[in-house]
């Protein structure tokens, strides 16, 4: 490694971590600016213009709010939950290919801040390993409804987690790869694997706002049965993490989402290794708006869909999505039996 | 700069191994031994063994432990009472099914053993790849693969036997 290299590492890391924060800056005031357009009212608006400074009033409110421990918690565990929610909420979005390798000085420059060779289990791994924060969060805070909340979501989480597994295989199947380098390639050069899976999206999607505990599968904090759920008991910046995680993780799933079936950072119908580092600029600017979209999906579901029961999150989760999923890596199996 | 992170995590892994050991209340073990699956991970990585590393935190740390946890914090909250008279069945149905679970679970022991001693010498070499496990798993090792699913599979089934009250 010389100086160049290291150089190069370092603002990768801190440009896709400030990145990250910013996306998600962006997305709390979206959320209530799409909220209020959908239900035909204003949302916040006062705080800048379009009230673009209301998520940085939201962060000094955070930091500045009494910081309470309430009596019967568990305090070590209590304290540590948040920091294992939010690290891998952080740190997976480091092996997501943002944008078409860049030339400079004569080298070539990954857009990636890590080029495992295992990119999609990293990200599947970190993500069951944020489980914990949850799960721990519910049970430390010594309180009924924060229990129930963690229960639920470990047990969601846990299942959907197949679901989510069995839709990937079959991309990796066509693909031939672990890494997000080969499959975006593979999919420049034939076409986005959407139109070759569309099951396998279907499933992918439906088990991403399962696994990012969004509505309509928001069961681990149904507010009007379970209070806050996980978070109940969380004020001031420890429940700021929790915040910032669940919006860091949407971020990601969308990112993995659109590396898997929509081509990642591949611009259609244009070829950018024509166009120099304007076509790298472009690539990137493109792959945001690709997670742009689902972000916005996101929101759109969150406030026009009801939430799902239970039983009927389970039922679906092992009784639909699994069996999809097995018939997706069927369908696929069979066609490149029958192709070869 | 390998050598160093190796004692490093080296030292995590059995500070925490000693603290799941050590420790009398069992949600902290449960922490504690993610923290150590972790470690070993870390290690599986220095050693350039990315997949089997990466499947120490998915299988182990992810999906086992929080099962673990799931268990303890359940018994912690509500104590599980034992329910008698739970099975109604012949003994030596149980007897039979337990003499052939471990007797596939010796021949599988056996057979990796006589497989592991007799495979080529040249394959250790890019162990611990995606591409050599799953070659390694469905050709040289099919058999012992095969029957490990099979006992899974049984394990899954009396899981769910013993759990539901009425079958």
């Amino acid at each position: 490694m010389d100086t160049f290299e290291i150089l190069v590492a370092l603002i990768k890391v801190v440009a896709v971590f400030v990145a990250v924060i910013l996306a998600v800056m962006v997305m709390t005031l979206a959320e209530r600016r799409v909220a209020g357009f959908i239900q035909y009212r204003h949302g916040p608006n006062r705080v800048g213009p379009w009230g673009f400074l209301q998520p940085v009033a939201d962060g000094i409110k955070f930091l500045l709010k009494e910081d309470i421990i309430p009596a019967n918690v568990n305090l070590p565990i209590y304290l540590l939950a948040p920091a294992i929610t939010m690290i891998p909420a952080l740190t997976t979005f480091a092996v997501i290919p943002f944008g078409a390798p860049l030339e400079v000085a004569g080298r070539t420059v990954q857009l990636q801040v890590a080029n495992i060779n295992i990119g999609l289990l990293y990200i599947l791994a970190l993500t069951s390993v944020g489980v914990y924060g949850l799960v721990l969060a519910g049970w430390s805070s010594g309180s009924k409804y924060p229990l129930l909340g963690g229960l639920r979501s470990s047990a969601q989480l846990i299942s959907y987690e197949l679901a989510m597994g069995l839709a990937i295989i079959g991309v990796v199947m066509v693909s031939g790869g672990l890494t997000f380098n080969e499959i975006i390639a593979h999919q420049q050069a034939t076409s986005w694997n959407f139109w070759k899976q569309p099951i396998a999206a279907l499933v992918f999607l439906v088990a991403m706002y399962a696994e990012t505990n969004r509505l309509p599968f928001d069961l681990t904090e149904a507010e009007q049965e379970l209070v806050g759920g996980y978070h109940t008991e969380y004020s001031s910046f420890k429940f700021a993490m929790f915040f910032l995680s669940e919006y860091a993780n949407m971020v990601t799933a969308s990112a993995f989402m659109v590396c898997l079936f929509f081509g990642g950072w591949d611009i259609p119908f244009v070829d950018e290794t024509q166009m120099g580092a304007w076509g790298v600029v472009l690539s990137v600017l493109v792959f945001i708006a690709k997670i742009g979209f689902f972000l916005f999906l996101y929101i759109w579901v969150r406030w026009t869909f009801p939430r799902f029961r239970y039983d009927q999150l389970m039922r679906l989760g092992w009784k639909v999505l699994l069996p999809l999923g097995l018939v997706n890596i069927f369908l696929v199996g069979l066609w490149m039996a029958l192709k070869v | 700069m390998t050598a160093i992170l190796f004692y490093i995590f080296a030292t995590f892994l059995l500070a925490a191994s000693l603290f799941v050991v050590l420790n009398r209340n069992p949600i902290y073990s449960v922490v504690a031994l993610v923290f150590a699956f972790m470690n070993l991970a870390a290690m599986y990585f220095l050693l350039e063994a990315y997949f089997i590393g990466i499947l120490q935190v998915l299988v182990y740390a992810g999906a086992i432990m929080v099962l673990f946890l799931f268990v303890v914090m359940l018994l912690n909250v509500q104590p599980d009472q034992p329910r008698p008279g739970l099975i109604h069945f012949d003994r030596w149905w149980y007897g039979l099914m337990g003499l052939i679970f471990v007797g596939l679970f010796l021949v599988l022991i056996g057979e990796g053993a006589r497989l592991l001693l007799t495979s080529p010498a040249g394959e250790a070499v890019q162990i611990g790849g995606v591409d050599s496990v799953g070659e390694a798993l469905f050709t040289h090792f099919l058999l012992p693969f095969e029957i490990a699913s099979l006992l899974l599979t049984v394990a899954l089934v009396g899981t769910v036997f013993l759990a539901k009250r009425r079958v």
